[in-house]
């Protein structure tokens, strides 16, 4: 299958600004789902024109198909999933100071003076995300939920532009989501650290901001001690 | 005036074939005595150019290279001469929105590289610091900021590397053409015909050479045993080195190591010829400019802002 990422995106925004997504597309083939679609679709159909207008990239292998995965996102908290272990029914929608979750609530700063819990979280079904169309999406497509109110950014992942991908700049790349590096109640970026998830490598957010590496030494901390008929042909020499 | 004769004179006809070939004989003589009590070999010293090599030639000067690794740290290496694919020309892109000057590009490419650790050390990037209030102004750069966290209120980071200009005044400046550019872009140095004379330092704009002082401190077990023979082969003391964008890995379709620790993801890398290589989305879809622009330089390497 061939991707089209300017499509895509296309696709992506249309779907984000109507916000109301045709039920076939929320199906697994559905490319505005993940940036190309890639792991699991493979039916959807190639656009031939790319959006920008750019010919479509044929090459003597025929039809170039950078083969897309997705980093592991991080994990939940410690025993906190699935969520419908303690909230089994719908419960009190008002908006208010909850009792629970405080670690969350203490660091929750995500437009906090007009969101809260139940925008993104679906009240009937804990274990997965709502969008404003009422759509339910899961976890692992939460970057659907980011891009219904930041389309610009949305747009730009998934041409790999914003965020980070890592293998083949020709070829299979691994892509970050949402999650890898933005906490979604405190997203505002500030530090990633690595981590492992099921023996892979990928980043989680934190929330202490990065250290630098030590800085470069000056011309004078580099001088060698001035050894007494040091030997200037040593073995390291060509 | 009598003639007096202190400077070697090219004479102005050819000298007779046989006074020739006596001179050939005596230089070379000359020069096997200068160079092997440098550590020279004749061999290095008469090959051809490069660009020269016959294939066979080349796979004899490429297995050399690995044997002296092997006596020098006693590790086995590969060492490649992947030259540039056609259709490819390499684009940087580094998003100055969103670099926080955490400086983790700067040590992934030194795992990278094999350059010197200590006495010199070398370093291909140099992230500088900057002023939010000031804009990219090197008067108001320091790239020895030290810090707990990063990024700093009111400070901005620009990491500089090698910018792989597309009219490079450094090969110029070269009198023995070591360094030349490639049909992909790169920029690179032959470590075997470098004399050290550091023109193309003092011809760089942006600072992006550097010199091997003295031989270069690189523990075997440091080694990256992967390399090129125009980028991170271990260098010998008194060449001048540089960011090939990790020739021996961007050959080999894989990203550059800065590009791929950075955390931020600040760093962008592709073919520009490839209309849907995420290079050509920032060029197309961003605010695009290139440093040092009044130079002419034309830098393969973008700087942008994602936001
Ligand atoms: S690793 Fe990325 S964020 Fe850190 S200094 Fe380098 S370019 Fe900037
Ligand atoms: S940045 Fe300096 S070393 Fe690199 S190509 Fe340009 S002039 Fe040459």
């Amino acid at each position: 299958m061939r991707l089209d990422t300017h499509a895509l995106t296309i696709l992506a925004i249309v779907a984000a600004a109507l916000a109301s997504p045709p039920p076939a597309h929320a199906a697994g083939g559905n490319p505005a789902a993940s940036p190309a679609g890639p792991t699991k679709s493979t039916k959807s159909e190639p656009s031939p024109e790319p959006a920008n207008g750019a010919k479509a990239r044929e090459t003597a292998e025929g039809p170039r198909t950078p083969p897309l995965i997705q980093a592991e996102p991080p994990p939940f908290s410690e025993g906190i999933f699935p969520c419908s272990g303690c909230h089994v029914d719908p419960g009190d929608r008002t908006r208010r100071e909850l009792t629970f979750h405080e670690d969350i609530q203490k660091v929750f700063d995500h437009d906090s003076n007009a969101r809260w819990c139940l925008d993104c979280h679906d009240a009937q079904n804990r274990d997965v995300l709502k969008l404003a169309s009422g759509e339910t999406v899961p976890f692992t497509e939460s970057y659907r939920l980011c891009g219904q109110c930041h389309g610009d950014k949305y747009r730009d992942w998934r041409a790999g532009v914003h965020g980070k991908r890592v293998g083949q700049w020709d070829g299979q790349k691994t892509y970050f989501l949402c999650v890898n590096c933005h906490n979604p109640h405190t997203p505002g970026f500030k530090g990633v650290k690595e981590i492992e998830v099921d023996g892979k490598k990928t980043t989680a957010p934190t929330l202490e901001m990065l250290r630098p590496e030590p800085r470069p030494l000056r011309p004078e901390e580099m001088r060698r001690p001035v050894a007494p008929k040091a030997s200037t042909t040593a073995a390291g020499g060509r | 005036m009598s003639e007096r004769k202190s400077l070697p004179v090219v004479a102005d006809a050819p000298a007779d074939p046989s006074r020739r070939a006596f001179m050939r004989t005596a230089a070379a003589g000359a020069a096997v005595a200068a160079l092997s009590s440098c550590g020279v070999e004749m061999e290095d010293f008469l090959r051809g150019h490069f660009k020269e090599f016959s294939p066979d030639e080349l796979r004899h000067v490429l297995a050399k290279v690995e044997r002296k690794n092997l006596e020098r740290f006693g590790k086995k290496t590969t060492v490649s001469a992947t030259g540039p694919r056609p259709g490819v020309e390499f684009g940087y892109g580094l998003d100055l929105s969103r670099c926080v000057g955490c400086r983790r590009c700067v040590y992934a490419c030194v795992a990278e590289n094999n350059p010197s650790r200590q006495s010199p050390q070398i370093q291909w990037i140099r992230v500088m610091e900057m002023d939010k209030e000031h804009g990219v102004d090197l008067a108001h750069a320091n790239h020895y900021y030290e810090a707990d966290a990063v990024p700093r209120p009111g400070k901005f980071y620009m990491p500089v590397q090698c910018q792989q200009c597309r009219n490079p005044p450094c090969v110029k400046a070269c009198p023995t053409q070591a360094t030349w550019k490639e049909k992909d872009g790169i920029v690179v140095i032959d470590y075997d015909w470098c004399i050290g004379c550091r023109c193309c330092m003092s011809a760089c704009p942006y600072g992006a050479r550097h010199f091997n002082w003295a031989t270069p401190t690189l523990p075997a077990d440091e080694l990256n045993p992967h390399q090129h023979y125009l980028g991170n082969r271990p260098r010998p003391k008194g060449v001048v080195e540089k960011c090939t964008f990790c020739i021996q890995r961007t050959r080999e379709g894989r990203y550059p190591a800065c590009v791929e620790v950075c955390p931020v993801g600040a760093r962008k890398f592709g073919n520009l010829l490839d209309p849907e290589s995420e290079i050509r989305r920032v060029m197309e879809t961003k605010r695009v400019f290139v440093f040092k622009e009044e130079l002419a330089t034309h830098p393969q390497f973008y700087y942008f802002y994602a936001t």
